[in-house]
């Protein structure tokens, strides 16, 4: 059966059939690792490299190697791991809640995405788990009994939520990427021609068949993840949203923070699957199925999530001034004319103005302008992190333990050094596993790919189905 | 080690797979199982698969997740090791909500992915009796068992005529 939508823009372009999909795809996980990639994985290596040395300087001399003092206890960590998990979430919003909108344009993304939050989720884990000064007692948080008796972890506390929030969302996230990659090892699995290869790719492939009774147990099992994910996503940035907003600290208790943490969660993560995709498609000639009409759907949510983004911040704003608390006014009053001023108007300008150049069709469908707008939005978000964290402690109730921070080497180094992790991790996956869900665009290519893949040619020319009277697409 | 045999009919429209399992079933033939690259939308009603009862299941091990998480925080806060934190009661349940929310979707999604495992004999194991290699590529495969009296010749031409490309036999060692 054959839609071809006059309004819809085709998913697919290039005239792929099914079999072009499988080569497609296969090609960067069969050939040997090209010039680019050797190159860039180079590059990750020598941060990973930056990132190994930072936290071994952490760990050996203690935290004292961070720039930290008494009064901001927190800076670049909790700054970059709040970054990170937020950077995480698009992928689960692409993969769940897209997916229980029935969004077709999801599937040729919803891999790479996916496997962009899982990493960026392990980049995040380590803030908090150095800043605990003793990695290896990190167990500690988890409720186990232990040998002082009885005494158990706070489960008051929203620092403890965050464990319980952020390794649900990993496991979760994990295990729904996987599920989505079990069908595309099997085809990998059947068309690997060494022994090693074919036996690596059988044993990820959980035996998979394509039997049809398998598939349509796989596909409730998906439904039922997304629907279980969906709220997962909400919950796991607001959870983190909470280690401020139920603390008494000016600029931080706002019960805005929920929500306008989630949005600039989806703003900033799907800022970074541009960045990411935008090569992607270039490196390993994916043009077809990751086309201009997918990069402006992620345009039309940037613009979407940024705009809320930005009314937050003018919620902020007006709510310390309604409020009558002279702390919470001064607080704001701070972030815009005080000494973090190049900071607040870094995330104003990044987070709220930049964005709304997609409202111009020509900039939303330019994959230059796009990829420029990605990084200043990461940039923006970045900032907006660090703008609540470090201005709201640097200047607390007593002037007189009012300080400046400045981070130090090993901050900067273990910053960079994740990102180093992250395309470490990233550029693997896309070595070995398929970076575009093959089964999942084989399923809506009759329906979205603007071009006919009956063998029938009176049921392509009519769009009739042949000879038989199934409504399905 | 017993061996089975199978006809497989190989099909390359998924329209005309569709039809032909029907034709296949109104002949009387018993289709053993069909193999596809991607989930067919219909098959289930056209094969008679069930729907399956993995909600069910999810919803069962999301409400062990629940009582789990509310009775571990109930009972670690409230009676093992009462401690007044920030004024608040022992037993505070707002404070234990998000807790008990992310072990009720972390109980929910592994019970139901083991059990989609279980159920459907997942496992990575090296031995894969796939019945067509295509079948993961972009070619759809109607299996049906080979019995003692099965006639090839009707089956093939029952399939042939249905819109299979190609009828091929397939032993298979278990």
């Amino acid at each position: 059966m054959q839609h071809v939508s006059p309004i819809r823009e085709p998913l697919v372009t290039g005239g792929k059939t099914y079999a072009d999909i499988t080569e497609d795809v296969c090609r960067q996980v069969e050939a040997k690792p090209n010039i680019r990639w050797m190159m860039a994985l180079g590059v990750s290596l020598v941060f990973l490299a930056i990132f190994f040395y930072s936290v071994y300087r952490t760990l050996w001399f203690g935290i004292g190697e961070w720039g930290l003092n008494k009064t901001v206890g927190w800076a670049w960590d909790i700054t970059n791991f709040v970054w990170w998990v937020g950077i995480g979430h698009a992928g689960t919003l692409i993969s769940a809640i897209l997916l229980l909108f029935r969004q077709k344009w999801r599937t040729s993304i919803n891999r790479a995405a996916e496997a962009m939050t899982i990493f960026a989720v392990i980049c995040a884990a380590m803030f908090p788990v150095l800043h605990m000064g003793r990695p290896w007692l990190a167990y500690w948080v988890l409720p186990l009994p232990n040998t002082f008796g009885s005494l158990w972890v706070n489960f008051n506390s929203p620092l403890l939520w965050d464990v319980f929030a952020i390794s649900t969302y990993f496991s979760v996230s994990l295990v729904f990427w996987y599920i989505g990659l079990i069908p595309d090892f099997a085809t990998i699995r059947d068309r690997a021609t060494g022994p090693i290869a074919r036996r690596a790719y059988a044993l990820l492939s959980f035996n998979w068949t394509g039997s049809a009774k398998h598939w349509s147990r796989y596909e409730t099992v998906s439904l039922i993840l997304a629907g279980l994910a969906t709220p997962l996503v909400l919950s796991v940035h607001t959870i983190v949203s909470m280690d401020f907003a139920t603390s008494v600290i000016p600029g931080w208790h706002t019960t805005i923070f929920p929500p306008y943490f989630v949005a600039g969660a989806i703003f900033s993560g799907f800022a970074m699957v541009l960045t990411l995709m935008i090569i992607t498609r270039k490196v390993f000639k994916l043009e077809d199925y990751i086309t201009l009409e997918h990069v402006e759907s992620m345009n039309k949510v940037i613009t979407l999530t940024g705009s809320i983004v930005g009314v937050a911040y003018i919620t902020e704003f007006f709510i310390a001034w309604y409020s009558g608390v002279e702390y919470e006014q001064y607080a704001f009053i701070n972030r815009a004319t005080g000494p973090y001023w190049w900071a607040y108007w870094s995330m104003m300008t990044c987070n709220v103005i930049t964005p709304q150049l997609f409202w111009f069709r020509s900039i939303r469908r330019s994959l230059t302008a796009t990829f420029i707008i990605s990084i200043f939005v990461n940039i923006g978000m970045w900032f907006e992190r660090f703008v609540i964290i470090v201005t709201s402690l640097h200047r607390d109730f007593l002037p007189s333990s009012w300080v400046m921070f400045s981070p130090t080497s090993i901050d900067v180094g273990i910053y960079v050094g994740t990102m180093g992790l992250f395309f470490t991790l990233f550029l693997l996956f896309a070595k070995f596993f398929p970076v575009v869900n093959m089964a999942e665009v084989k399923a809506i290519l009759k329906s979205s790919s603007g071009v006919s893949h009956t063998n029938n040619p009176d049921a392509s020319m009519h769009g009739t189905a042949p000879n038989n009277s199934h409504k399905h697409d | 080690m017993t061996s089975k045999k199978y006809i497989l009919g190989v099909f390359d429209d998924e329209d005309v797979l569709l039809n032909a399992i029907e034709k296949t079933r109104a002949a009387g033939t018993k289709i053993y199982d069909v193999f596809s690259p991607y989930p067919i939308h219909g098959i289930d009603d056209v094969l008679g698969i069930q729907r399956s009862r993995l909600p069910i299941v999810a919803f069962f091990c999301g409400l062990c997740g629940t009582s789990f998480a509310l009775w571990m925080q109930i009972y670690m806060l409230g009676f093992d090791w009462p401690m007044i934190i920030g004024g608040k009661p022992h037993i505070s349940i707002p404070a234990f909500i998000p807790v008990t929310f992310e072990l009720t979707v972390l109980f929910a999604s592994f019970g139901m992915v083991i059990t989609f495992f279980i159920i459907s004999g997942l496992r990575p194991t090296m031995k894969v009796p796939v019945m067509d290699v295509r079948s993961t590529d972009d070619k759809y495969v109607m299996a049906i068992e080979w019995k003692e009296g099965t006639d090839i010749t009707k089956l093939n031409d029952l399939l042939r005529s249905n819109g299979a490309i190609e009828v091929n036999e397939k032993e298979v060692v278990k």
